[in-house]
């Protein structure tokens, strides 16, 4: 059934859809404001008017499940046809007036570049105009409604960082120091677990964006009107020094790549973080540039995943999987779940990533969720076991009475997204389990209404089998 | 769709507050005021649009425009159906690059041609937000040609993000209706005692613990407008022989352009309350009772508030004592705060203050009426005062939306949720019931001395 098309083995968008349905893909102007959320007094400002805002603000304040900073220029429509300019002044005047941040994070939106405003160009007049704003640093990010999703808008944003932040002419080497470009797919826990397993070789990291310190629910003693915790702009200007960036993500190759053209770091991109071969490249990685070994505790979570792996083999393998989300995740996860023997069956990505057809064994499409439920619909009963998606997946895998697995962004009817770690090896290893679980939880129900005979009841007294009631 | 005549929308002579105003005063008109740049953001047109008409379920709500508008909110809103869940599917026509830089009409109609065919809804709404407005698409057009070709109404509701607030966006959905939908259709029966809810959105199932009281009178919701709607209904909602406004200053102009088009009387009341509920039961049926209805029915309907009160007060004995002078700051989007106030009056408790950023001066003063001078009536909140004042214990709880609940919980006090994404209903007197029982739960909660515990590291004088 697979259908063929933009030059892309196995990837197609469907046949000429003239609209997206339960849409996938997300604002890349909100993906580029989560990036400026793990900047330390950051406060992201979404170039557009009011609504785009509101919506990117209730969405992530849903799945973080913490206040949000987040404002906007306010544009109205007289403002869209004569230009945004004053808009963004007025904006950035009245922000660093009122909350005084170190960082301000413009990402435009689909109305703002729809004019082709210069909107760089702009900026530039505008700040010489405001001597008075000092070092307060302004970053533009280009993240038009039309470029991508969440993961090039966040990727839009770490680049612009990068070309904003960090000086070309950084000063000398600090050994020991490595950067980490952490791409959306990350949430807060994840990123404290890399922390964790950098700094067990002796490294010092710097890790942008670090939601970890801005959106790890903390409880902190005051109000702060901009993020408190995050990548300090004084350490972003650092990281021209640092001996190696590692881009964890397909997503940050492009920023990795402007940090090398700019200052010469090298760079090595990690697709995923999870699956022990994919943890054992990162931590060989780890000990050729600190030249150490690793610690006792790294090599215990490593005997403990295989340990695991071992345990869970014969509930996992052989199993099949549908997932849906941005391509980072569907790396990650349709990647490790290869790695055990899992069969991905069908994935949808709301953008396309050829490098994907790799990844996925199965159906490649380039779509939203009610292409997930589509294919879903045309496989044979039986030929998925489990649903990997944001929230919106659970209609899905109710009407197909398949179990869902929430990953991804967002999710907002489940506690503690932000906190779920499925990086390194104990993060691997938690998301083995989980889904393992769910494997045998739903397995167990199948088996049983597979073996219950449908005709022909035990006993006398009984009209009907108890087919599937559980 | 340049003549989108946004003005004429404040032209509401049914709106008191608006009689009260001046001329000049009125056409800056109540809610259109502009936000300032740098602020944070509330709810566009499009979303207070899509709020109002996204609740008729058996409908299509298509959103043409770039994905941020559909994209980063579908299904987001807790307005519940009985039945057809095609309203909660997200549709769009995501616009890429070239679409908007060659016009998205021949798109917009592909679209609607696909989810005719695929879903085939009685109508399809059409939503355009403010990329689509900018560029020019011709979205009237295109559905009257929709229309036609696929016998099926296929409806514009202009009202792009950028044109103001959601409570704009609220009466151009209403402006919608009136001149599109209602009157459209014929019901299959009529009957002395129909009735509209207007604004009554079925927000987490409100419309069904009022449905049985006015089942037992044998009043019938001809049409709710729009929860838990129908298409069919709302289009004939015409016939009924009186109007309820729930709750809902923006829906009022709806109520009164039914007045004058259709003869159809109007009340505003609510149904957050004992009181309220009762009050509004009573002028229900003394309405459709001088409307024709059958003169017993006033009785019939004394007798059922007797019995209601009796019972929920009953209920609330049980919760009345934790709750009795337990301090409210109330927080929302304005337009039902009286209403709250007063059944948070019932429940014994204290409102410190209540937004009225989005209330009308009318909406104002039922509110000082209720609470006397003493009480603040607080404009917009930044999030920084907001800490300050819950920080210093102004208040035992804070009940507001979902995005101010982060930062009454950072101080570690008790919180509810009232707005739109909530998972409880509050109406009637089963209603004030369940409001009663989750302030309790929140309020008693052993989790706040918990949490308030000081860490080990901070006391002083242990053994070292
Ligand atoms: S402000 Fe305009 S572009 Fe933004 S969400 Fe609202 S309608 Fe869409």
């Amino acid at each position: 059934m697979d259908t063929y098309g933009l030059g892309v083995m196995n990837a197609a968008r469907a046949p000429s859809k003239p609209c997206a349905i339960k849409p996938l893909k997300l604002s890349p102007a909100l993906g580029g404001a989560l990036a400026f959320l793990g900047l330390n007094r950051a406060l992201p400002l979404l170039h557009g008017s009011q609504g785009c805002t509101a919506f990117a603000l209730v969405l992530a304040v849903r799945h973080f499940r913490e206040a949000i900073p987040l404002q906007t220029t306010a544009m109205s429509e007289i403002n869209a046809i004569l230009g945004g300019t004053d808009n963004l002044e007025q904006a950035i005047d009245t922000i660093f007036k009122r909350a005084a941040p170190a960082v301000i994070g413009i990402c435009s939106t689909a109305l703002t570049e729809t004019r082709d405003d210069d909107i760089a160009g702009d900026l530039k007049l505008i700040r010489g105009r405001h001597p008075e704003w000092g070092d307060l640093a302004v970053v533009y990010a280009k993240t038009p409604d039309f470029l991508g999703s969440l993961e090039q808008g966040w990727a839009a944003a770490v680049e612009a960082i990068v070309e904003a932040l960090v000086p070309p002419l950084a000063g000398p080497r600090r050994s020991g120091s490595v950067n980490v470009l952490a791409g959306s797919h990350l949430t807060p826990g994840d990123v404290e677990a890399l922390r964790e397993m950098i700094e067990a070789f002796g490294l010092t990291p710097i890790i942008l964006p670090d939601l970890s310190g801005s959106l790890d629910g903390h409880v902190p003693d005051d109000h702060v009107p901009t993020t408190l915790g995050g990548t300090d702009a004084e350490a972003i200007a650092r990281m021209g020094q640092s001996v190696l960036t590692l881009a964890v993500g397909e997503q940050m190759r492009d920023a990795a790549a402007a940090l090398e053209r700019k200052c010469g770091v090298p760079f090595q991109v990690f697709g995923r973080l999870t699956g022990l071969a994919a943890c054992d490249r990162f931590v060989a990685k780890l000990m050729a540039i600190s030249g150490a070994t690793a610690p006792e505790w790294v090599r215990r979570q490593r005997s403990r995943l295989v340990d695991a792996m071992l345990d869970s083999h014969a509930s996992v393998s052989n199993r099949q999987v549908a997932v849906a989300g941005e391509p980072d995740m569907i790396r990650a996860v349709a990647g490790f779940l290869g790695d055990l023997g899992v069969h991905t069956a069908v994935a949808v990505t709301p953008t396309v990533a050829p490098d994907l057809a790799a990844v996925v064994g199965g159906r490649l499409i380039v779509g939203d969720l009610d292409d997930l439920e589509t294919a879903l619909g045309e496989a044979e009963a039986g030929d998925v076991d489990l649903i990997i998606a944001n929230s919106h997946g659970e209609e899905i895998a109710r009407s197909c009475g398949v179990p869902l697995y929430r990953a991804g962004f967002p999710i907002f009817d489940r506690l503690g997204a932000g906190h779920r770690v499925t990086v390194g090896y104990e993060g691997s290893r938690e998301l083995l389990f989980a889904l393992a679980n769910l494997f045998i939880e739903y397995g167990h129900h199948q088996r049983a209404a597979g073996l219950a005979p449908s005709a022909n009841p035990i006993g006398g007294a009984r009209e009907h089998a108890p087919a599937s009631s559980h | 769709m340049a003549n989108r005549k946004s003005a004429a929308l404040f032209d509401e002579p049914g709106c008191t507050t608006n009689r009260a105003k001046s001329d000049t005063q009125r056409k800056i008109g109540c809610s259109a005021r502009s936000l300032a740049p740098g602020a944070a953001a509330g709810g566009c047109a499009f979303d207070g649009a899509k709020i109002a008409l996204q609740p008729i379920a058996d409908a299509a709500h298509l959103v043409h425009g770039p994905i941020a508008c559909e994209g980063n909110s579908w299904d987001s809103r807790h307005a519940l159906s009985s039945g057809p869940q095609l309203f909660r599917t997200g549709m769009t026509t995501d616009l890429s690059e070239l679409d908007i830089i060659h016009g998205g009409e021949k798109k917009l109609y592909r679209a609607i041609k696909a989810i005719v065919e695929r879903f085939r809804p009685p109508a399809v709404f059409v939503y355009v937000t403010c990329v689509p407005a900018l560029t020019g698409d011709d979205v009237e057009t295109v559905c009257a040609v929709a229309s036609e070709d696929f016998a099926t109404p296929v409806i514009p509701v202009d009202a792009p993000g950028f044109v103001g607030s959601k409570s704009l966006g609220n009466k151009l959905a209403g402006k919608v209706l009136l001149e599109r939908v209602i009157g459209t259709r014929e019901p299959a029966t009529v009957t002395a005692c129909d009735i509209n809810l207007i604004g009554e959105y079925n927000v987490a199932g409100e419309l069904w613990q009022v449905k049985p009281l006015l089942d037992r009178l044998g009043i019938r919701i001809l049409a709710a407008i729009t929860g838990d709607g129908r298409y069919a209904d709302v289009a004939s909602a015409h016939r009924a022989r009186v109007n309820m406004v729930v709750c809902s200053q923006a829906m009022v102009a709806l109520a009164r352009g039914m007045e004058e088009r259709f003869g159809i009387p109007f009340f505003e009341g609510s149904f957050y309350g004992i009181g309220n509920t009762s009050d509004a039961l009573r002028r229900l049926a003394d309405h459709l009772v001088r409307a024709g209805a059958p003169a017993d029915l006033a009785d019939r309907t004394e007798a059922l508030i007797a019995g209601e009160e009796q019972r929920t007060n009953d209920v609330l004995a049980r919760y009345r004592l934790q709750l009795t002078g337990k301090r409210v700051l109330l927080y929302t989007g304005g337009v039902k705060s009286w209403s709250v106030v007063s059944a948070l009056h019932e429940l014994g408790m204290t409102v410190v203050g209540t937004s009225v950023r989005k209330s009308t001066a009318e909406d104002q003063d039922r509110i000082r009426d209720l609470l006397g001078e003493e009480a603040m009536l607080v404009g917009q909140v930044p999030a920084k005062e907001m800490y300050r004042r819950l920080r210093a214990g102004e208040a035992d709880i804070l009940m507001s939306g979902g995005r101010t609940q982060f930062v009454a919980l950072k101080t570690k006090t008790p919180w509810l949720d009232i707005n739109q994404e909530r998972d409880d209903a509050y109406a009637g007197y089963d209603g004030i019931a369940s409001l009663a029982r989750r302030l309790h739960g929140t309020l008693t909660s052993p989790v706040w001395a918990e949490v308030r515990r000081p860490a080990p590291w901070t006391l002083t004088g242990l053994a070292s």
